[in-house]
């Protein structure tokens, strides 16, 4: 291809330095960048231009690379985020925006960063001192699916005072935990947040390897019936064709996945299509084009079935059977007293029936995979994935491997919230480089991402509440249907956790909850953040709402009245011992959001002055959230920890770091307990080959989980090290410690590297590997613990209805997390602001729209995910630390229960306002302003 | 990304342009900022072109100017620079706003007037906005140049009646005398496709309590936009009491031809937001006109 006459030389300036550079007919800037120049840091999110990612300067201004014809650019300056930081005698020099981005925990997965800096680079050149407005509009096309946009604004609004005064960046204000010690519970920049705003943090796409070939895969595109023909003859003929794979060359396993293997890693001829995005064939070229063409030259012969396409119907006796068990995947029970005695002692009975669509997890990076045959007859895969080791399994299987010959090197990650948990690519990648002897990298396409991977399961979800005149609740009634679509997945957990949480974090004496978990031919359904609760908690923080109404209540008074605390016993009858701050996340957002209200009813519709057709109130919503995997589930992680010879502790453990900030956390921890700084402690992960397994990266677990594992591990060494010591420096083992960057022994300060060399010597590796083991559980429907913590929140949020048109803003949102313990509080305030910003997706942006089981919003276009435009003007976070018993220092899971509360909060809010209530998610201002209009 | 083209040319004056799109091996598109162009080439809905012709180095194109009582906007100037500037904020507010709406600044700053007009959606804000002002369009082609009336450019939904040889090269305003002023304002939802539920775009002259005259556009409010002539007869020459709104609310929905767009908005919620968005964009105008 590079002997094509078609090529021709441009010229241009890219971050100061003249680049002549040969390009190919259709290039885009994008390309050019990150393909001839090697500058990786310029993202591709969407190449539609919608998300920002790959947002650079051209002439000083702002523009998408990723539809900019490189063409366009000769003759221009272009400046790339590898252009910002300066190098001063070795040193490297931030920019201001990139240190304020740093500094105040703007930086979560970063994919979007480079994105994010250059944008508001670009503002920063016209307008030194932009406004919040400023910044809002500057940025709105730039999307960030953590939903750091309030850490965003600060920290532009502190680079913008340090480039006007030529001051340093201001730090933010950010209070420490009530349990900080020496490191643990004190904010702290993430190690990673230098790589990922310089652009040098690596992405899977931004690897090469010599020889590397390009994958696609044939997608069914249809949702239902059976593969009659498939010829890929022509295709394998093509020249620059390495590889045409069907079912017939499967060497292996033909199906994986996570706990039911039930998903064809490629459909065969004469077996049943279950999805649009079922696998046909794959194919390896020499380019991405030539792969796409030989796709085009397979011919498919597929005999159409009607669809299933909603879980009621796919219940009917009749339907067609999807799977050879059935259509059912699980019915899911809980029972708690006796739900029909609880009614009759009742004096309000409520019923309602709510509804919550598919969600998409939109992270910003898509799925890729490069698999690398090794010499010895070994499979390394490069991926960015949730759960390493379950990559490992399934990819060895399908290649008829041991599973020690595969090696999964996991990459940084642009975001997963649980969609990167399952298989995506690396089976396929891994197929095609077994096939052909080279390097494969199978890079999917933002609408085959879209596609392709689970969703969020849609739900049907009735609700019979009963309580006293008082507001004590007595009994309640759910019952569930979970669309789980074409493949297990989680489906049956996902949907367990939607079940066990479907009476909210009240104590209930009577409970009975029936959930259905139903193959369709939608797009599968698994992980998302959330986990199932998000579906439960709207409705049943709709229905208390609804009963706060009936009972004349105020809506925090019920909550607060029927509110699981210490001693209270769940649903599934688990008695709960310690760390329920659910009490106190409800009176601190209760005082906020008076305070707020200025003595007013919160609850009370307001006007805005001058402006009547605009109606204000306040929403309130609580949650709970299992931290850990639970139900009878064996939840372990191993970490090992290594003093290396250049001075470094370096913790391992293939938990994951999907921007979440578990990196952070484990380098806390490690510092903490060892005491080394933080600066001594590198932390490694996901790398099956270096890495021991830490588990999966889902419910919430890892920084308990995992956590544990490290502080244990870390005291494990320190002991080791002051064994040896004590001896070998002839002091007492308390008078070995490590402060800062040394060990001082008595009165003698060892270099660790000196101490790792006198250890060696003496035939000692100073390392330890610990396994957490978490407390046990018991499965749901034994008594006992089904989960060994909880988390709790409370959140109120303010919402603004245009009665003219029936759109919806955000205004305020308070959102107290109890957390156990906060060891990063910077990062943990990311979670929060994100947490809050998913919701806000939840519940007024985001409808993933499945038509006849064909996928209508496969782009970013058609899916929107909530801009900085959506956000609050504040986002008030409030920590509560009821520590878990079992947790590192208290500390219990984070990364999902921030976002469960806020779309019934919002919801809650529209009913105060206009009093029309939202029962079917997401919030449609059409719907809104036709009940406004006909009532 | 797919490769969408073959050959890329950068022409610096309008005859050059002409001549490489017909010169040029075939088929071959002219293109601006392609922010529209190469995502409906990528997706199919425009043929892959094997030329695509580049005219945002046409210095003519490129103008923004006053030429006698006129306001020219070059159809290659993108939407940022209309957005911003002075003189179309001073001459054509309702222009300005509309361009300020349109995507992000990493899209403004590519995306043209001319490329919002050529495209021909029903609902473009920039060309919702050129059809209240009254604006033309001056076209150049082998044939020589033409002025049109912005509302011939039209043939259907995502459908031109410039020629395939046919050049945009901008656009003519009148400029704002005193007691004139414009506004533009648009309903969006916050879910699925990022195009306008409904978008208004009202000028007017008035004189005293009187509007002495007035242009209105709405879109989507038919397959092609264009400005809605009853609903500004029912305003025109009148004072604006609550009565002659209602009455030209009335007129609106007899006039124009809403319809339900699958996923984004009914015919009836559309029905709904026009007399919201004309009220709210006939008092916007009407207030600026009486400070004009």
């Amino acid at each position: 291809m590079t002997s094509s006459p078609e090529f021709r030389e441009i010229t241009l300036t890219v971050n100061g330095r003249e680049h002549r550079v040969r390009i190919a007919p259709g290039e885009t800037l994008a390309y050019l960048l990150r393909e001839r120049l090697g500058l990786t840091g310029t993202k591709i999110g969407c190449e539609e231009a919608e998300c920002g990612a790959c947002t650079v300067e051209v002439d000083g201004e702002p523009v998408v690379s990723c539809i900019f014809p490189a063409e366009k650019a000769h003759g221009r300056h272009v400046l790339t985020i590898e252009g910002l930081a300066r190098d001063e005698n070795g040193h490297l020099v931030l920019h201001p925006l990139q240190q304020a981005f740093v500094e105040h925990g703007a930086v979560q997965c970063g994919f979007c960063i480079p994105g994010q800096i250059m944008t508001a680079h670009a503002l920063l050149r016209h307008n030194p001192e932009p406004s919040r407005e400023d910044i809002r509009h500057a940025l709105k096309d730039t999307l960030c699916r953590c939903g750091g946009y309030p850490s965003i604004e600060s920290a532009i609004q502190a680079a913008a005072r340090a480039l006007r005064e030529g001051t340093p960046v201001p730090r933010p204000e950010i209070p420490p935990s009530i349990r900080a010690g020496r490191v643990v519970g004190r904010p702290r920049p993430r190690p990673d947040a230098v790589d990922k705003v310089t652009g040098r943090a690596i992405f899977t796409d931004d690897l090469k390897f010599p020889g590397m070939l390009y994958a696609r895969v044939l997608r069914a595109e249809v949702p239902h019936g059976i593969l009659r023909g498939l010829d890929v003859s022509q295709a394998r003929q093509m020249p620059g064709v390495h590889a045409v794979l069907t079912a017939e060359d499967l060497p292996a396993a033909r199906t994986h996945g996570l706990i039911v293997s039930d998903w064809p890693i490629l459909v065969g001829v004469g077996e049943r299509i279950r999805y649009v995005g079922d696998a046909l064939a794959i194919v390896a070229a020499d380019t991405p084009d030539r792969a796409e063409e030989a796709l085009a030259a397979i011919r498919v012969d597929i005999e159409e079935l009607p669809p299933l396409t909603d879980p009621v119907q796919a219940l009917q006796p009749d339907a067609p059977r999807l799977h050879e068990g059935g259509n059912l995947l699980k019915h899911i029970k809980v029972r708690k007293g006796d739900v029909e005695a609880g009614f009759a002692q009742a004096d309000v009975v409520l019923e309602h029936t709510f509804h919550t669509p598919i969600y998409e997890h939109a992270f910003l990076e898509p799925e890729c995979s490069i698999a690398v045959p090794q010499p010895d007859g070994s499979m390394y895969v490069y991926v960015g994935s949730q759960i390493p080791y379950a990559d490992r399994r399934q990819v060895a299987a399908a290649l008829g491997l041991p599973e020690e010959k595969v090696r999964i090197v996991g990459q940084h990650m642009g975001g997963g919230f649980g969609g990167k948990e399952d298989i995506a690519g690396q089976i396929h990648a891994a197929l095609l480089a077994q096939a052909t002897g080279r390097p494969v990298k199978l890079l999917f396409s933002r609408r085959e991402s879209m596609m392709v991977h689970p969703k969020r399961h849609a739900t049907q979800i009735r609700v019979r509440i009963g309580a006293k005149k008082d507001g004590r609740l007595v009994a309640v009634q759910t019952e569930l249907y979970g669309d789980t679509g074409a493949y297990a997945s989680l489906g049956e957990k996902v949907m367990t956790r939607a079940t066990t949480h479907s009476a909210g974090p009240y104590e209930v004496p009577h409970v009975k909850a029936d959930c259905y978990a139903v193959y369709t031919n939608n797009p599968p359904a698994g992980a998302f953040r959330g986990f199932g609760v998000t579906q439960s908690a709207f409705a049943i923080e709709s229905m208390m709402d609804m009963l706060a109404h009936a009972l004349g209540m105020d809506p925090v008074e019920i909550r607060r009245k029927n509110a699981l605390r210490e001693g209270s016993v769940t649903s599934t009858g688990q008695v709960l011992r310690e760390g329920v701050g659910l009490l106190e996340c409800i009176e601190k957002v209760e005082a906020e959001m008076r305070r707020l209200s200025d003595g007013q009813d919160p609850f009370r519709p307001r006007r805005v002055p001058g402006k009547p057709h605009l109606v204000r109130a306040w929403g309130f919503a609580v949650a709970f959230k299992n931290t850990g995997l639970g139900g009878g589930a064996p939840d372990q992680s191993t970490v090992e920890v290594e003093l290396l010879p250049e001075g470094v502790l370096e913790v391992r453990t293939s938990a994951a770091e999907l921007g979440q900030g578990l990196v952070a956390v484990l380098q806390l921890i490690a510092a903490e307990e060892t005491g080394l700084g933080p600066d001594r402690v590198r932390v490694l992960v996901m790398d099956t080959g270096r890495t021991p397994d830490g588990g999966p990266t889902t419910a919430s677990r890892q920084t308990a989980v995992t956590g544990n594992a490290a502080r244990l591990a870390a005291q494990g060494l320190l002991k080791a090290v002051q064994a040896w010591a004590s001896e070998y420096y002839d002091c007492p083992p308390e008078a070995v410690a490590f402060r800062g960057d040394a060990l001082v022994a008595g009165d003698r300060t060892v270099a660790l590297p000196h101490l790792v060399q006198a250890m060696r010597d003496a035939g000692l590796e100073p390392r330890t590997r610990f396994t957490y083991h978490a407390p046990e559980t018991r499965p749901l429907g034994q008594p006992g613990d089904m989960h060994f913590a909880f988390s709790f929140a409370a959140q109120a949020a303010e919402v603004e209805v245009n009665t003219r048109t029936g759109e919806v803003r955000v205004l305020r949102v308070i959102s107290a997390n109890d957390v156990g313990m906060a060891v990063n509080p910077l990062g943990l305030k990311g979670q929060i602001e994100g947490g809050v910003a998913m919701g806000i997706g939840t519940a007024l942006t985001e409808r993933f729209i499945v038509e006849n089981g064909r996928v209508v919003t496969d782009r970013l276009a058609r899916y929107r995910i909530p801009s900085i435009v959506h956000m609050p003007e504040e986002v008030h976070p409030i920590v509560v630390e009821h520590p878990a018993r079992g947790g590192p220092y208290g500390a219990k899971g984070v990364g999902e229960i921030v976002s469960i509360p806020t779309a019934p909060a919002i919801t809650n809010a529209i009913y105060h306002a206009v009093g029309v209530r939202v029962d079917r998610l997401p919030v449609d201002q059409e719907v809104l302003l036709l009940a406004l209009t006909t009532r | 990304m797919r490769r969408l083209w073959n050959l890329y040319l950068r022409p610096r004056t309008v005859p050059e342009a002409l001549r490489a799109i017909h010169e040029a091996p075939q088929p071959a598109a002219f293109i601006a900022g392609g922010t529209d162009l190469l995502l409906d080439i990528e997706t199919g809905r425009h043929p892959r072109p094997h030329t695509l012709v580049d005219v945002t180095d046409v210095d003519e194109l490129q103008a923004l100017e006053v030429r006698g009582d006129r306001l020219f906007v070059g159809a290659a100037v993108p939407v940022a620079r209309v957005a911003a500037s002075p003189l179309v904020r001073t001459h054509a507010q309702a222009l300005a706003e509309a361009c300020a709406l349109i995507a992000g600044p990493q899209v403004r700053n590519l995306a043209t007037l001319g490329g919002n007009v050529a495209h021909a959606l029903p609902a473009a804000d920039g060309t919702i906005a050129l059809v209240a002002l009254d604006a033309q369009a001056e076209v150049a082609s082998p044939r020589g140049r033409r002025r049109v009336p912005l509302e011939t450019l039209f043939l259907g939904p995502g459908r031109s009646a410039l020629g395939h040889d046919e050049l945009l090269v901008g656009f003519y305003l009148p400029l704002a005398r005193p007691g004139q002023a414009s506004a533009f304002r648009r309903v969006m939802r916050p879910q699925g496709v990022a195009l306008p539920i409904l978008n208004a775009a009202v000028w007017l002259r008035r004189e005293g309590d009187r509007v002495a005259d007035v242009g209105i556009a709405m879109g989507p409010s038919g397959p092609v936009p264009r400005r809605l002539r009853a609903t500004e007869a029912a305003l025109r020459g009148h004072a604006l009491t609550p009565e002659r709104v209602a009455a030209a609310k009335e007129a609106l929905l007899r006039e124009a031809r809403f319809r339900t767009s699958k996923f984004r908005a009914s015919e009836t919620y559309r029905r709904l937001l026009a007399g919201v968005l004309l009220e709210e964009a006939l008092q916007t105008a009407w207030a600026r006109a009486g400070t004009a």
